[in-house]
């Protein structure tokens, strides 16, 4: 078996997530637009992949259909997603709900919002042993104080009675976190599972996800913006732009030699590497609007490499050296320069 | 505030700081205009077209119907509908003779020039209490919610009875009874909206500067607001369509020789069995007039909202052949 | 949640006083019962005699004070119209209209929540179309017309129903239930379905899909608790809109309700009746306002604790 994330389906044979040819379509006012075009990558039992990406890259919107909760303005299109072998695409919905929670099961950002409001969070932390274990409601409560108890919430027996707007943001998350591994799922997508919260309790967070992951032997997909967030906590990462996958390989090797001009100018904007005096590098314009990707290189319009060429022929993703690919015409002179 | 689906990503706050109306604030952002979204929308394209034939009617048809809403003609009393007695026997005549069609004709006049003063005294004056009071939060928002919440405590129908039989039931007297029962409405909408709005960056950031609160609420609270007031208005205008309708019917409205389609109804529900089409046919009038504005009412509340929009354009997808609607090309 | 009830109750109280107060005032404005009791010829004396009996000679003020210490004791005068107990009539008329207004919104509220879930379950399928046309349709018919429709088509053309009365078994409720319920079930529909839509799109329903919660226990176990506060105060409004008397179905099908009782009274400047039966709908009105709170309160945890702003 080849290494993790090439995008070539036969690369990922015994992965807990394979995503192919991924394709999502949003209708609009003014059209429809595609928000996640071609997007492929896998990973395996125990390792965490990061799709990186600026808010709008379609980082979400392939976390949301992955999971089968898009709006019904989105539409998957094309591609397929394998979770531990089933092509849940193709699924009946109620296919679908045996595999949401066991199979795969999903943090969203904001958990204020992601909680009910008017249900007391031990009565939604039993609902997964409700759903798919069939258990009585004085089982499926003890089932819960004991995750409430696993991630770290004082007084589980007290508090499984409160409501979320009784608990600070870190406790919400660590909730929301309990809820999502409760049936040891092979897959968790966490969706920018951080970014609401202090830097301190940020750290806290992730360690408990990295321990849950170790205890249960998940597969993590990471959403984020946050270069030092994927920099520590992911193996692999997924530079994603314009609803397009950019670049892929292991984090280490694309953070330390970027083989696209968009994670170059990344990386070259994280203060760490400013240079003191000068001021600090930036990407400079603002992604595309989804109406108007233009029909060549999606990045043409900011990348200092642009030239008459990108402008007419989409570079593919295509491989750069061992378990690693980038979608620019011009990824070897980047490596040289 | 907790509100997850924030109206000011993307759409408002950018434009708000300009004195924009909303359909004029960035083209690019906002491509297709409203009357083609209206277009797409059969239902709502059809509300439209009714409600303004109904008032152009309503300005208009007066003029040449002459005085053949009020003249009697005994031989021709309680016709029905034919084609046999010309335009105005159409749809058949009254007790006295008079030709229904043009009474219903005189009857839009009556009914939109109660209705549309109405709709804008309490708009104008709610909307401008409420959002000054939604601004400005403690005592002042305190007596305007408590005066809307006795306003609208009021037995309504009791105090337009009171009204009307102290002064006399004039059509400006049933006006001003419309605005001052509604106005709690708009005050309640305006300043639930301008309390949102005053914890809102933008606004903070013209209080910095020194803006007068006045400027402020001209500038940046009511283009936002607007919409909403706009869609209440719209709904309440079936409302009080409704209230004056009832009022005549039950004789305390609009008076003879004047006439409503409500006061029509009453007029004709005595002679239901012999001559249905006299309070049949308002009543379709006042449906059709008040289904339409609501539906309009349904759609702009639609048009207007950024989380909504998208519905709109649904039913395109069904229509694939004539998408070629919207031109615009998608990458 | 004690504290939060105090607050409510002040603040309804408010309405409620003002209410009685602004009724018995205006009711002075409409002119001396006299005129209407004695006959054209009676002399001066005479009306001055009948102003005295019943305390209309009285500023309003004074006329305001005997009224409020009186109604302290429950009474509540007589009626210039029936000699009879203002007190009587008025209890005689309001279980009519509590019981129009009952089943009135009972049906309202059941059936728009089915209808407007159903619809919003999924937005823009035929029967969400059908349901958002139906529901505008109902909300924005005149009710006096639909009445009368009502009328020609089951009383009159096809001889199923009772035109009027209150006298035999069910069938005399289904024209005026009809009548009533047709308004506030078109509004209600709408509500529950913006509300529903809203709900079914909030994040915690997309947590409760992801732990493979199927559609009922979407809808009814996660979304309808948090979509039911709108509903239950757009009920409320409406109920006190039924409360304060039904006049047009009162009038057309022959009720003898409270609105119908309070037009008949101030017509007849029968200032007792009117204003016993304006005392006890605000009250009525107050306890609903009271109970709609509550609901709330007990439905939405993050109200029970609301802390005064």
């Amino acid at each position: 078996m080849k290494p993790s994330t090439l995008p070539a389906p036969a690369a990922a044979e015994g992965a807990a997530l394979e995503v192919e040819g991924l394709r999502v379509e949003l209708r609009t006012p003014s059209g429809t637009v595609r928000a996640v075009d071609d997007v492929s990558f896998s990973v395996r039992k125990g390792r965490t992949l990061a799709l990186l990406g600026e808010s709008g890259c379609g980082k979400s919107m392939t976390a949301l259909s992955i999971a089968g909760l898009l709006d019904p303005v989105a539409e998957v299109t094309e591609g397929s997603v394998r979770v531990s072998g089933t092509d849940v695409l193709r699924l009946s919905p109620a296919g679908r709900r045996k595999l949401a929670g066991p199979g795969l099961s999903i943090v969203f950002q904001d958990a204020l919002t992601a909680l009910n409001p008017v249900q007391p969070v031990g009565r939604q932390l039993a609902e997964p042993f409700r759903i798919h274990r069939g258990l009585s409601r004085r089982e499926a409560k003890e089932k819960a104080i004991e995750l409430m108890t696993r991630v770290g919430i004082p007084e589980p027996r007290l508090r499984a009675r409160s409501y979320p707007h009784q608990f600070s943001g870190g406790m919400r998350q660590r909730l929301l976190i309990a809820m999502a591994v409760a049936l040891d799922p092979d897959v968790l997508i966490a969706d920018e599972p951080t970014t609401a919260l202090d830097v301190t309790v940020q750290a806290q967070i992730m360690r408990l996800l990295r321990d849950l992951q170790t205890e249960r032997d998940m597969a993590i997909v990471l959403i984020t913006h946050d270069l030092a967030v994927v920099a520590q906590r992911a193996d692999d990462v997924v530079v994603m732009y314009a609803g397009n996958v950019v670049e892929t390989g292991p984090v280490h090797e694309v953070f330390a030699h970027p083989r696209h001009p968009y994670t170059k100018g990344l990386l070259d904007s994280v203060p760490e590497h400013a240079v003191r005096g000068r001021p600090l590098p930036a990407v400079p314009g603002s992604p595309p609007e989804l109406s108007a990707v233009p029909s060549g290189c999606v990045f043409q319009a900011r990348c200092p490499l642009a030239q008459e060429r990108c402008a007419q022929e989409r570079p593919h993703l295509v491989s750069v050296g061992a378990s690693r690919s980038a979608a620019c015409h011009f990824s070897e002179e980047l490596d040289r320069v | 505030m907790t509100d997850p689906a924030d109206r000011s990503s993307g759409d408002t706050t950018p434009e708000a700081t300009s004195v924009a109306t909303p359909e004029a604030a960035s083209p690019r952002t906002r491509p297709p205009r409203w009357w083609l979204l209206l277009g797409r929308d059969r239902g709502a394209a059809v509300a439209a077209v009714i409600l303004g034939l109904v008032f152009l009617i309503a300005l208009v048809g007066r003029l040449f119907i002459g005085d053949r809403a009020i003249r009697q003609d005994l031989k021709a009393s309680l016709r029905p509908p034919s084609f046999d007695h010309g335009f105005y026997g159409l749809l058949g005549t009254d007790v006295l003779g008079r030709s229904v069609l043009a009474r219903l004709i005189e009857a839009a006049g009556t009914t939109l020039y109660v209705a549309v003063p109405a709709v804008l005294c309490s708009l104008l004056i709610g909307s401008a209490l409420g959002m000054w009071a939604g601004y400005h939060g403690g005592w002042r928002e305190n007596i305007a919610m408590r005066t809307a919440d006795v306003i609208l405590s009021f037995p309504s129908l009791l105090i337009a009875v009171v009204v009307l039989y102290v002064f006399s039931p004039s059509a400006l007297n049933i006006v001003l009874i419309l605005a001052v029962a509604r106005i709690p409405v708009y005050l309640r909408t305006a300043r639930a909206e301008s309390a949102e709005l005053r914890s809102r960056l933008f606004v903070d950031a013209a209080r910095t500067f020194g803006t007068p609160s006045r400027n402020i609420i001209y500038r940046h609270i009511l283009p936002i607001a607007l919409p909403t007031l706009l869609t209440v208005a719209t709904l309440d205008f079936c409302f009080v369509m409704l209230t004056e309708s009832s009022l005549s019917f039950l004789g305390i409205g609009i008076q003879p020789p004047d006439v409503s389609w409500g006061l029509m109804v009453a007029q004709g529900r005595q002679y239901l069995q012999t001559a249905w089409w006299i309070a049949v046919l308002p009543g379709i009038a006042i449906v059709l007039t008040t289904v339409s504005a609501t539906v309009l009412a349904a759609w702009v509340r639609l048009a207007t909202d950024p989380a909504q929009r998208w519905r709109l354009t649904l039913p395109k997808k069904r229509r694939g052949a004539r998408a070629a609607v919207s031109p615009e090309v998608i990458a | 949640m004690t504290s939060f009830l105090g607050r409510r109750i002040v603040s309804s109280a408010i309405p409620l006083v003002f209410v009685v107060l602004g009724v018995f005032c205006l009711a002075r404005l409409t002119g001396n019962p006299v005129d209407l009791y004695l006959p054209l010829s009676a002399t001066s004396q005479q009306r001055a005699e009948f102003s005295a009996a019943h305390g209309f000679d009285d500023s309003i003020p004074v006329q305001l004070w005997d009224y409020l210490t009186q109604a302290a004791q429950f009474d509540f005068g007589t009626s210039l119209r029936t000699g009879q107990s203002a007190a009587t009539m008025v209890l005689d008329a309001f279980p009519v209209t509590l019981q129009l207004a009952g089943v009135t919104m009972l049906l309202a509220i059941l059936g728009a929540l089915l209808v407007g879930s159903l619809a919003a379950y999924r937005p823009n399928s035929l029967i969400d179309r059908i349901a958002g046309l139906l529901s505008m349709i109902a909300a924005s018919i005149p009710d006096f017309w639909f009445a009368i429709m009502g009328v020609l088509v089951f009383g009159v053309g096809l001889d199923w129903l009772p035109t009027s009365g209150t006298l035999g078994g069910a069938e005399v409720w289904v024209l005026p239930i009809a009548t009533l319920v047709i308004r506030p079930f078109g509004v209600l529909v709408q509500v529950v379905r913006g509300s529903m839509v809203g709900a079914l799109s909030a994040p915690y329903v997309k947590v409760a899909r992801s732990k493979g919660a199927g559609a009922g226990r979407v809808v009814f176990g996660h979304a309808l608790r948090n979509a039911v506060t709108p509903v239950l105060t757009v009920a409320g409004d409406l109920t006190v809109g039924l409360v304060n008397g039904a006049v047009i179905v009162e009038t057309i099908f022959g009720w003898p309700g409270i609105g119908k009782l309070m037009i008949d009274s101030i017509l007849q400047r029968d200032f007792a009746v009117l204003q016993a039966a304006v005392l006890i709908t605000a009250v009525t009105i107050f306890a609903l306002n009271i109970l709609v709170d509550v609901c709330h309160a007990l439905i939405d945890p993050r109200v029970r604790q609301a802390v005064p702003a």
